[in-house]
């Protein structure tokens, strides 16, 4: 049989098979033309951008830049002692160039990360080495503050050695590396970013558990209505949806404040006295509300367009068959669904992970989010790197949740009301 | 939803109590943004309901927040909005271009690596909203467009781009591909056939797609925030602020004005993917 098919011949004498390959290949071509333009584009702008976030979180070249001369001494000093003559004359030489060109405070700046006490003693030193002499540079520049003396310090440096370095990912965990190297948790009146990592993870989990059992019945009732009615209290659905993140945070504003409706309701009924109205924004409840309203909709579209999907003569069947409408929900009904919520939950659970907006405005300082610190550092502190390398770790987390999402729902199927 | 007669009373109870629970899901869901419309026509600075207004005293109410968020001095909402609606406007043809074009080449079953190329094209709606501003704004900066709007634009045809080739995918995957190469056979070129035979099967999808970047785009706060210069205030960027450091009535004011804006959109959009469905012949 094969060997009958290799030799049909199209009209020009090639034979069909390789014709139909080149055909084939000329589409694959012509498909991926019309792909690329967007690709090119998302890959330039986004996708490098992100790899530059990477380069930047691992990047330490600023301080090897500063010291080189320093750091070439250093390699034959091992640590253990004060270092010799040699690396105490290279430094004096590395920083009076960096006072020349006045970049000795942004010195400073740098190595007091590493480790706290430099800023003074390097302001100190540029004071004082104004009038140093020549030669025994160790002496003099030992004299100007005891810490100078310190060993402590001098292996501060030279862990800055390195073009590169992880430590602000260590940082962002609540870990530092010693003088020895040795990997260590900071003390636990300064760990900030854990308790950060795990209120996302908990705000971003226990808003997918509410958005979950607040839309499975109401994407069930929307699946089960018949359309005219269906299709109106679809728009309560996508109203929300389509209208502003701010608008609809500002109205989270108003409801919960102080003197606001919910407070005003509860007052009303008795449930709490008039000068003792709840605290419900600027908290971890401001943020569950809020959120949990926001990212309702993501939930629903998905279980809906499941359930629109699932026969109610399966239901039927299951009653007639002898179980109660409860057993045959449970063992029919509900079974159905799970490709639904899998979707919903993994959309609203990667949406929720990530939120800046709200919790920055309705949270106070319990309710923000990792990407609140993020946004931080960006704006506030300027440590660039360690908001790259912060979000270089949140980035990781969302990719898995995306790779996951892929693999069970597949990506071409989200839906979009 | 009528339950049969046979029904058992404590099904029936049950029933009721899930219509229930709907009810309230709905109410929250939607409640919320009703509190905005009555409190934007407040007569007085405060964000609460006055005992006039709950008396429905004509003298509670007044236009002056509108008054002031038009007429008011040294009001950023003009500038604010012109920049919105420029941005958002190129923001979307720029989506549109590039997201329908490669969801052709996407939607073609000799498209090679699509899973991957799909993956990457989708990212920027799934990788959260700050990480795309750090690395946007690392960009923008490195080639000189932060705080220009050329680089808000592109920044927003990034994000945007994801819901057109989403819908317009969507739309190609009930497209019945005879109808092209019969134009073809007839001796139109793929140029012609695209205008004149795929694009408007495929509108509906495409518009659809664009409301959505339009709307990504004039929502759009974070990246924007990062991006943008005091020339280039945005909407959004103005109502951050304004939250942030005082909830004025004003600010109501413009929120009314963008709900009417997204209830209208929501129509058209609805009214869209109804057509779209019949087109497709899609019954539900």
């Amino acid at each position: 049989m094969s060997s009958e098919t290799k030799q049909i011949l199209t009209t020009d004498g090639i034979p069909l098979e390789v014709s139909l390959k080149k055909a084939e290949k000329k589409n694959k071509i012509k498909a991926f033309l019309l792909v690329a333009p967007l690709l090119l584009f998302i890959i330039i702008t986004y996708v490098f951008p992100i790899g530059d976030m990477l380069m930047r979180s691992v990047d330490d070249k600023m301080v090897t830049e500063m010291l080189p001369k320093t750091f070439k001494s250093m390699e034959k000093w091992d640590g253990e002692d004060l270092p010799p003559e040699e690396v105490f004359e290279a430094f004096y030489f590395d920083f009076q160039k960096l006072i020349e060109e006045e970049r000795e405070g942004k010195l400073s700046t740098q190595l007091n990360y590493t480790k706290n006490g430099f800023k003074s003693i390097i302001k100190k030193l540029r004071r004082k080495s104004k009038s140093f002499e020549e030669g025994n540079y160790k002496e003099q520049i030992m004299s100007v503050h005891r810490r100078w003396a310190d060993v402590e310090y001098w292996r501060a440096i030279k862990r800055r050695a390195p073009a590169y370095t992880y430590q602000k990912y260590l940082k962002g965990v609540d870990m530092y590396e010693n003088e020895k190297g040795e990997i260590i948790n900071v003390p636990e009146d300064r760990r900030v970013h854990r308790i950060l990592w795990l209120r996302t993870l908990e705000i971003a989990f226990f808003v997918t558990v509410f958005c979950f059992l607040m839309a499975y019945p109401i994407a069930h009732l929307l699946a089960t209505l018949p359309m005219k009615y269906s299709n109106l209290l679809m728009i309560c659905v996508l109203l929300p949806f389509w209208t502003s993140l701010l608008v609809r945070t500002a109205s989270w504003m108003i409801l919960l404040q102080q003197q606001g409706i919910v407070n005003d309701f509860f007052v009303m009924i008795g449930l709490v006295s008039d000068d003792n109205r709840l605290e419900m924004m600027f908290n971890k409840t401001g943020s569950y509300v809020a959120m949990t309203q926001i990212l309702l909709p993501f939930m629903v579209l998905p279980l809906y367009s499941v359930m629109k999907t699932i026969s109610p003569s399966l239901m039927r069947a299951g009653k007639s068959l002898g179980g109660t409408p409860f057993v045959a929900f449970w063992k029919v009904y509900f079974p159905l669904t799970i490709p639904g919520i899998g979707a919903g939950c993994l959309l609203v659970f990667i949406l929720a992970i990530g939120y800046y907006i709200t919790p920055a405005l309705v949270g106070g300082a319990s309710g923000t989010l990792i990407s609140n610190q993020i946004a931080f550092h960006m704006k506030s502190t300027l440590d660039w790197s360690f908001a790259s390398a912060m979000g270089l770790m949140l980035l990781s987390g969302v990719l898995v949740i995306y790779w996951l999402y892929n693999k069970l729902v597949g990506i071409d199927n989200i839906k979009l009301g | 939803m009528a339950l049969p007669k046979y029904t058992e009373p404590h099904y029936r109870i049950w029933h009721y109590v899930y219509l229930t629970i709907c009810a309230a899901v709905f109410f929250f869901l939607i409640a919320p943004l009703f509190v905005i419309f009555p409190l934007s026509f407040n007569a007085e600075e405060f964000l609460v309901f006055s005992d006039g207004m709950k008396r429905l005293d004509p003298d509670a109410f007044s236009l002056r927040w509108y008054q002031d968020m038009i007429y008011g001095t040294k009001n950023p909402w003009g500038l604010a909005a012109k920049n919105s609606f420029i941005i958002a406007i190129f923001a979307t043809i720029g989506s549109v271009i590039l997201g329908t074009v490669a969801a052709l080449g996407l939607s073609s079953r000799h498209m090679p690596y699509k899973g991957l190329i799909m993956a990457v094209l989708i990212s920027p709606m799934i990788v959260p909203l700050i990480i795309s501003g750090v690395a946007i704004f690392f960009f923008m900066a490195k080639v000189g467009l932060a705080a220009t709007h050329t680089g808000i634009v592109l920044a927003h045809i990034i994000l945007g781009t994801p819901f057109v080739v989403i819908t317009v995918t969507a739309t190609l995957s009930g497209f019945d591909h005879s109808v092209t190469r019969a134009a073809a056979s007839l001796g139109s070129d793929p140029v012609n056939t695209f205008m004149k035979i795929t694009l408007p099967l495929i509108l509906p999808g495409v518009i659809s797609g664009g409301l959505f970047a339009f709307v990504t785009s004039f929502d759009e706060v974070v990246v924007v925030l990062f991006l943008a210069g005091l020339e280039n205030t945005t909407i959004p960027i103005q109502m951050w602020t304004g939250l942030r450091e005082q909830l004025s009535p004003t600010i109501l004011a413009v929120a009314t004005c963008l709900i009417i804006l997204s209830t209208l959109i929501l129509v058209t959009a609805e009214l869209l993917r109804r057509r779209s469905e019949r087109l497709r012949g899609i019954n539900r």
